[in-house]
């Protein structure tokens, strides 16, 4: 067996189409998975990469129907198999790992029962034999104290504890091929990175043959061996992950790669003048217990953080999902009593604002929401969705007036003027997100707060979103405060990054400061996490 | 108002019903500009199903709709009594009953089977020789213009074949017309037109045949169980109608405001609908029914004809199953709101500063209104099928007004007896049947076509 030529898997040729309109979804796919390789196959969502995994397992949902190609396991094509052989296949040759784990297991079941039953499914292990084998195979995906996790349930366990359960399951019957896909979208970065090196670990260490499927190229960078890019069901770019990274040949490849962090050059300071002001803001949420609901401690959400943000600049809030940076954004925006400190804006306090007294900062502070989807009412048109601010807040215009507005605010987010009478499900994200951020300026703020509004978009458009927020910054004077978790966005976009853990803010400073000399330890592992071009 | 010959008479059950029907045409006539729900509807009536179903629902509603047209006819000036003024028979008849032909006055003693000729039990009567004889009697109303009883079958046929004539021609004429306005439609019509005839020709063939047999035969009192179970018809559909009616609001309102403004109201409208839940529904409605009985026997002046006083117990019911009944919607509702009001919508319209009031106008309630809209024809059928137990039991309607119900009350003690009376059962059983199948038929389409869960996968 000579091992690194070794081809494990071979897609011939696969074509995939829609059983109702017939219509194409994979136009011809090929590739090889070698032993001890890791093979990444990179897209955009609705790239057919999914498709390509599931199609391959014989998985498809009934609307999809594969129309020719072959898939090759051991010289054997798993299309000609029955169904019963293939259950054999999947689970001991071909392992898969999906996305979320916490749906993937369970809940009612030990972690260790449910590997355990993968295990009594596959081999002749029972009893305390079994039992050993589990805590080697928890051992061996690096969970701490695998003996007493053996009896945890799946809630009791951190995201990425999970998703090591999960490849330890995936691992159980010693397969050579593994599919991830998306393994670590759902983890924050620092866990992000600690699961992409186990994978890349056992697939060294077990001579494993596996195909990765992710969006995100930092991920394909730190792991892959081979890179494919698709596009619209087809393979457009395939190369070695060295090469691909420095001399991408198609366009789409290099708007891709251009997505990922430019450590080099930074935001030039802006001029101080303070907007927003925070000084020691807590927000607590008190936990209730007994049938008087008496408040017996508090959820310290945002506990004592104080920043400040000036005219025209941009505030980056950077810290994991749990650390309190959206409720500090709400609270903000009064949409959340805080317990404790001083906002002021402009000068102004408006902490503790009750409903009316705040509708005159209503205007000038605005927002823009992560999920685009959910953040338009799906019954109203764009153009009742754009006006409802200007409406509520009494801007005084005509009707005239107003539908001249919109069509300005269309045609300044790049959208067309004729949109205003469609419905929100008729966009894409990227779509909605241009429109939210239309509805945002309509009544002309001088501070959005931007919680996460890339984070559920693909990277090319995560791009455009982001140059023309910055654009309308030039172009308004507005300023930022841009929450979110992703630091490879911050240093073409902030002047200052604050960053958040469990409700404190750990350290904050000009862009550059953070991210090129990080004092506190917090910062630097997120650094570190973070995927760039060229690790010197 | 002499001059008409008839003196209008509005029960409270019309005009509610009748309020009804306008709201509701205005609702969906304002629904039409909504491009979403425009989609939704056109998908329910894409289906051959649910244009049956609709059919059949509307032809019951339309029935109902005639019977609750009511009035008093004059009667003629007794004799040797010389006055202007007019006197109205103490009886409403309804627009129905007028359409029926009389079918509801041709009584006989007591029981007789379908088709018969003859009474169902026997009594004393005269021989030709003037002897009292214990024999089965001659029916009134039942083969009068036979020559010899055995050609009763021959008859029914001619008869049956006259009135299918007819039948064939009223639905040509109902559905030509509709052919002429919707032939280049996109929905299948022609299921509907097939059923409409088919509705049609029955009906036609029933007051027909009526004429000159007892179809479904006669009841305990000797009325047409044919005649009976159309009646029953108004007393079902309005019972579903009305009652959901009354909890909706109940329903909507508690429900919206308990998700949406949280804290101590969501405690107070949590408080609430536990109690309810927890207290037994039949106990509840048995009680509340007999109380207000208690207070119609104890008013009789409020109420000028015996018809109000079933009226006003009928409304009394419907409105204690509404009130009894709101939790489950209340319940699935503050859910929804619960969730909707996290979403980025309603989190932006507070940033706009947008009012409470505007919120839950325009960003919670459309959101909301497919859960109501499902509970609503879900609900119906339930609600049909409540009234036939609480009549079994004794606290529905009053038995002076035709209900599947109380025919089935009836029944206890008809099909017990040998030779069993079974023809009351089977004429409320199928027009009941057949408006619960149509109900839970078209509010399944409904659900599948307005319920996120179920249609979310089609737009991925």
């Amino acid at each position: 067996m000579t091992v690194n030529t070794d081809i494990r898997l071979q897609v011939r040729d696969l074509k995939v189409e829609l059983v109702e309109t017939g219509e194409q979804i994979l136009k011809g796919i090929s590739l090889e998975l070698r032993a001890g390789k890791i093979f990444a196959l990179v897209g955009e969502s609705g790239s057919g990469k999914s498709v390509t995994s599931l199609a391959a397992m014989r998985l498809l949902p009934d609307a999809l129907q594969i129309t020719s190609g072959a898939v090759v396991v051991d010289g054997q094509d798993l299309f000609d198999l029955p169904e019963a052989k293939m259950q054999d296949v999947r689970g001991r040759r071909v392992a898969m790992i999906f996305q979320n784990a916490m749906s993937a297991l369970n809940p009612v079941q030990t972690v260790g029962q449910q590997v355990a039953e993968t295990l009594r499914l596959h081999t002749p292990l029972r009893g305390d034999k079994l039992r050993q084998r589990v805590v080697q195979l928890f051992t061996e995906v690096g969970i701490p104290d695998p003996d007493s996790r053996f009896s945890f349930f799946p809630h009791q366990l951190s995201g990425g504890q999970q998703q090591r359960i999960m490849i330890a399951m995936a691992l159980a019957c010693e397969p050579d091929i593994l599919i991830a896909d998306e393994p670590t979208t759902a983890l924050d970065v620092t866990v992000q990175e600690q699961v992409l090196k186990l994978i890349r670990d056992l697939t060294r260490s077990r001579q494993l043959a596996v195909l990765l499927i992710t969006h995100d190229m930092g991920v394909v960078r730190n792991t892959a061996d081979e890179v494919a890019v698709m596009y619209r069901g087809e393979i457009i770019e395939r190369e070695g992950v060295d090469e691909f990274f420095h001399n991408p040949k198609q366009e789409y490849s290099r708007r891709l790669i251009d997505a990922l962090p430019d450590l080099t050059k930074f935001q030039s300071m802006a001029v101080e003048e303070p907007l927003l002001q925070l000084q020691d803001v807590k927000v607590y949420f008190p936990i209730r217990k007994g049938v008087l609901q008496r408040v017996v401690d508090y959820t310290r959400a945002v506990d004592g953080v104080s920043l400040s943000i000036g005219r025209g600049e941009t505030y980056a809030l950077v810290g994991e999902s749990g650390s309190g940076k959206s409720t500090l954004g709400r609270a903000i925006l009064n949409l959340e009593q805080i317990s404790g400190g001083q906002i002021h804006f402009k000068g102004d306090a408006i902490g503790a604002l009750a409903r009316r007294e705040m509708l005159p900062y209503r205007k000038l502070i605005q927002v823009i929401f992560q999920n685009p989807f959910s953040s338009m009412n799906p019954r109203l048109t764009v153009g009742e969705i754009i006006a409802e601010g200007m409406v509520s807040l009494g801007m005084g215009l005509s009707e005239q007036e107003q539908q001249d507005r919109i069509g300005q605010l269309l045609d300044r987010v790049q959208l067309r003027r004729e949109y205003s009478q469609r419905y929100p499900h008729e966009f894409s994200g990227g779509q909605l997100q241009r429109i939210a951020i239309a509805r945002a300026l309509a009544v002309e703020p001088e501070l959005i707060i931007c919680d996460e509004p890339t984070s559920a978009l693909d990277v090319s458009i995560r791009a455009e979103v982001l140059g023309l927020l910055q654009e309308l910054q030039r172009e308004f004077g507005v300023s930022y405060l841009f929450i979110t978790h992703d630091l490879s966005i911050v240093p073409s976009l902030a002047h200052h990054v604050g960053v958040m853990q469990a409700g404190k803010l750990v350290e904050q400073g000009s862009a550059e400061q953070i991210l090129t000399a990080p004092r506190h330890p917090y910062t630097q592992a997120l650094l570190n996490s973070v995927p760039r071009l060229d690790p010197a | 108002m002499a001059e008409l010959g008839f003196k209008p008479v509005l029960l409270w059950s019309d005009a509610l019903v009748f309020m009804l029907v306008i709201v509701l045409t205005i609702f969906f006539y304002r629904l039409r500009n909504d491009p979403q729900t425009r989609e939704r509807w056109s998908q329910v009536f894409s289906s051959r199903l649910g244009m049956v179903a609709f059919t059949v629902i509307m032809t019951y509603v339309g029935v109902a709709l005639l019977d609750s047209m009511h009035f008093r006819k004059a009667l003629p000036s007794p004799a040797g009594v010389d006055t202007d003024e007019v006197f109205y028979d103490n009886k409403v008849t309804s627009v129905l009953d007028v359409m029926l032909d009389g079918m509801g006055d041709r009584f006989e003693r007591t029981y007789s089977a379908p088709f018969a000729l003859k009474s169902f039990e026997k009594s004393n009567i005269k021989d030709d020789q003037g002897n009292m004889v214990r024999d089965f009697d001659w029916l009134m109303h039942a083969g009068q213009h036979l020559a010899d009883p055995s050609d009763k079958w021959l008859d029914v046929a001619q008869l049956s074949a006259i009135a299918l004539a007819w039948g064939l021609a009223a639905s040509a004429l109902v559905v030509g017309l509709q052919w002429l306005l919707l032939r280049g439609s996109v929905y299948p019509w022609y299921a509907s037109w097939a059923v409409q005839a088919g509705i049609i020709c029955f009906m036609v063939w029933l007051v027909y045949v009526s004429h000159y047999y007892h179809v479904l035969g006669t009841d305990q009192g000797g009325a047409d169980v044919a005649f009976q179970s159309i009646k029953g018809i108004r007393t079902g559909v309005l019972l579903g109608t009305l009652s959901t009616l009354v909890m909706l609001p109940i329903a909507v309102t508690l429900g919206v405001s308990a998700g949406y403004f949280k804290g101590w109201v969501d405690d107070v409208v949590q408080y609430l609908y536990t109690t309810l839940s927890s207290i037994p529904g039949i106990l509840l409605i048995a009680a509340s029914v007999l109380l207000f009985q208690v207070y119609i026997d104890l008013n009789p002046d409020y109420f000028s004809i015996g018809m109000e006083k079933a009226d006003a117990r009928f409304i009394a019911l419907c409105f204690i199953l509404g009130l009894t009944s709101w939790s489950s919607l209340c319940r699935l509702i503050r859910a929804e709101t619960l969730k909707i009001s996290q979403l980025g919508y309603v989190q932006a319209a507070h940033a706009f500063g947008v009012s409470h009031s505007r919120i839950l106008g325009r960003h919670i309630l459309p959101n909301v209104v497919h859960i109501i809209l499902i509970t609503f024809v879900l609900d119906f059928s339930a609600l049909v099928l409540a009234e036939a137990v609480l009549s079994y039991i004794g606290v529905g309607i009053d038995p002076s007004m035709g209900s599947w119900g109380n025919m089935i009350n009836g029944a206890r003690s008809e099909l017990s007896r040998e030779p069993a009376v079974w023809w009351t059962l089977t004429g409320a059983f199928f027009f009941m049947f057949l408006l619960v199948l149509a109900a839970n038929l078209f509010s399944d389409l409904v659900r599948d076509a307005f319920d996120p869960r179920v249609s979310g996968g089609r737009h991925s």
